[in-house]
């Protein structure tokens, strides 16, 4: 169950085998990197951290630094004050609140009608399954944008402008979830312990409780951190459901702050800095696990 | 009473006292085993669709019902601020959008930038997993560090880009100073700042796609480098004739999420565009079909012309993946 989850280490795990290979067929996975190799790695990691540590600089600045040459390089020691007025200015707290709230139960609920679905089609044997398979994976390639002007009216219909349901209710539904659950319950879950579970007596409920979501439990950690990431940077729907700004998401906070004619920008930097910072922490945390799971999701797919 | 009747049954029925007694016991007990063994086969039969139906009553309500609905609501003349009074108004939406530069010059741009987002994406995560593939220390912590991108948002990446590609003070005109270039327009100039907002997309996906080619590499079979190299093949050999066609179907995969993402491109030049609006920069330099749909819907409130550009929108994706079908194919089979 683990070794599926975690390539990285599984990867690892295969490298002695693969160093006694003879020298010629040792490339495409097993040629130590060259100096170059990680003068380009560098130059990357680099390149995607600086307009992250970017962030945190203007951030600590005052908004007259900004507007010179050169742009300021180091820290300033206006980062205290800046976050604090962006926090109050963007209703930031109310949005925290909110985006945990729906990426929290978006995951959740993801996670749980993903799980219970993989595991039909990873396991159980019924009619139509591989249509409704296909249908799955079709689903996948349909834009979000054409279903929003729809949902809208929905949500006008329904008096929901500007409510916290508005954006939750469209995304409870991940094929990409279904997908993943049932690509890791085909390899980790063996038949023989379901089977085992069912002479015991067991109901197909008894099977999902006690046996499916033990088994799956490493697989709906990651697919949980995904879809959290993902429904917390949600912009579109969240942008054109939360118009007035009074209960607001994060990212919908966030754009509010570079509106007016004369933004402050280092405050601008301190609001996206606020709204990047909590997803930038889980990754610190558990950003070997989101890897793995990426990567694990991707080889099957 | 408390007694098991069902052991001791063969002996009452020999007794006259009761003997009814234990025949009620059995029939109640194979009632109740049939009851379960019924419950059983239902169990075994329907559990599976009970398992699947929530996402299929998800996906009608908030995926199949709004595509259709869209459709219908396009040959409709419908106002943002009576959505639900529709007029019936045939083709009229699709010929007034396909008769507006304004669309066209969406569309153009959202191939453009479509373009120059996708391609070097792509071409650099490829670039970066062969390398990530290499035996290498702190293997791991590039890989997270290539994906911290994707952690941020939209909203916050466009508002930083912003900033470093500003005319006067931004970081990047700056840097170019050095190289001679600089005092480049990246906000109001058409293609300085369609490659800004395409470098946003790049910036927060080429990690991501790293990551995806990277795990398809690690499952390419170890004997087919090692056959490969005793016919002599040396490493870039090996890297086009080997890695690349066993990628073909996880590349064939990113370019289609990559395309239908670059069809939607929607935040990014929102946030980019200095007044904040959907025009996409005063002269619409960089307005996509996207940013075209949300004007017409939300800004001039015409959602029936909206409905109708989400299903071109549509249309030609369907016709790019059926492109994309056919080319596939073609290379299988000559391949």
């Amino acid at each position: 169950m683990t070794t599926t989850l975690t390539p990285t280490t599984g990867a690892t795990d295969k490298e002695p085998g693969r160093l006694r290979r003879p020298k010629a067929a040792r490339a495409g996975g097993t040629l130590h990197a060259g100096p170059l190799a990680y003068a380009v790695l560098v130059l990357f990691s680099i390149g995607s951290l600086f307009p992250l540590v970017w962030t945190a600089i203007a951030a600590s600045r005052d908004n007259n630094r900004l507007a010179e040459t050169p742009p300021p390089f180091w820290f300033g020691s206006n980062l205290a004050h800046n976050l604090n007025v962006a926090w109050n200015d963007a209703n930031l707290g109310k949005a925290f609140v909110n985006t945990t709230f729906v990426a929290g139960v978006s995951a959740g609920t993801i996670v749980f009608l993903s799980t219970i679905a993989g595991f039909a089609f990873a396991k159980l044997r019924f009619k139509g399954r591989n249509a409704m398979m296909l249908i799955v994976i079709g689903t996948m390639m349909v834009p979000p944008q054409l279903s929003i002007i729809p949902l809208y009216m929905m949500v006008a219909k329904l008096d929901w402008t500007d409510q916290l349901q508005a954006v939750i209710l469209p995304s409870l539904v991940s094929a990409f979830g279904v997908f993943f659950m049932r690509q890791y319950l085909m390899q980790a879950l063996p038949d023989e312990i379901i089977e085992a579970a069912r002479v015991d007596g067991a109901s197909s409920w008894r099977v999902v409780w006690h046996v499916v979501f033990p088994a799956a439990r490493p697989a709906m950690a990651v697919l949980g951190m995904l879809m959290f990431v993902q429904t917390w940077n949600d912009f579109l729907w969240p942008f054109l459901v939360l118009t007035q700004n009074g209960n607001p998401t994060v990212q919908v906070a966030v754009s509010a702050l570079g509106r007016g004619y004369t933004p402050d920008q280092s405050l601008i930097m301190a609001g996206a800095l606020l709204g990047t910072l909590p997803l930038l922490l889980v990754f610190a945390i558990f950003g070997k696990q989101i890897v793995g799971g990426i990567m694990q999701g991707a080889v099957k797919g | 009473m408390a007694t098991r009747h069902d052991t001791a049954a063969p002996l009452a029925k020999e007794g006259g006292a009761a003997p009814a007694r234990p025949e009620v016991v059995r029939t109640t007990d194979e009632r109740r085993r049939a009851r379960m063994s019924r419950r059983w086969q239902r169990d075994m039969r329907w559990s599976p669709y009970a398992f699947v139906s929530p996402f299929f009553l998800l996906f009608v309500a908030f995926g199949l019902f709004p595509l259709i609905y869209t459709g219908w609501a396009s040959l409709h003349t419908v106002e943002l601020t009576a959505p639900t009074d529709m007029k019936w108004a045939g083709l009229h939406n699709y010929t007034r959008i396909f008769d507006d530069d304004f669309f066209w010059n969406a569309a153009k741009n959202t191939l453009t930038m479509g373009i120059i987002s996708t391609v070097p994406q792509l071409a650099m995560a490829m670039g970066l997993a062969h390398i990530l593939n290499y035996k290498l220390r702190a293997s791991t912590f590039f890989r997270v560090v290539m994906l911290a991108p994707y952690a941020t948002s939209i909203a916050a990446a466009s508002l930083v880009f912003v900033l470093l590609f500003g005319r006067d003070y931004g970081m990047i005109n700056w840097a170019l100073h050095f190289v001679g270039g600089g005092h480049i327009d990246w906000q109001n100039d058409k293609w300085p700042s369609q490659i800004a907002v395409s470098s946003i997309v790049v910036w927060r996906w080429t990690g991501y796609n790293a990551l995806i080619y990277l795990a398809a590499m690690q499952a390419v079979p170890q004997d087919l480098y090692e056959s490969a190299a005793l016919d002599g093949a040396n490493r870039w050999q090996q890297f086009f004739h080997v890695t690349l066609p066993q990628l073909r179907p996880t590349i064939l995969f990113t370019c289609v999420v990559s395309t239908i993402g670059a069809s939607q491109l929607f935040g990014e030049p929102l946030m980019f565009d200095a007044n904040k609006g959907a025009s996409g920069g005063a002269e619409h330099q960089f307005q996509t079909l996207g940013l075209y749909l949300y004007e017409q819907g939300w800004v001039n409130q015409h959602l029936g012309r909206a409905s109708a550009i989400a299903w071109t929108m549509f249309l030609i994706l369907i016709v790019i993946g059926i492109v994309n079908y056919v080319i596939s194919r073609r290379l299988r089979e000559s391949s």
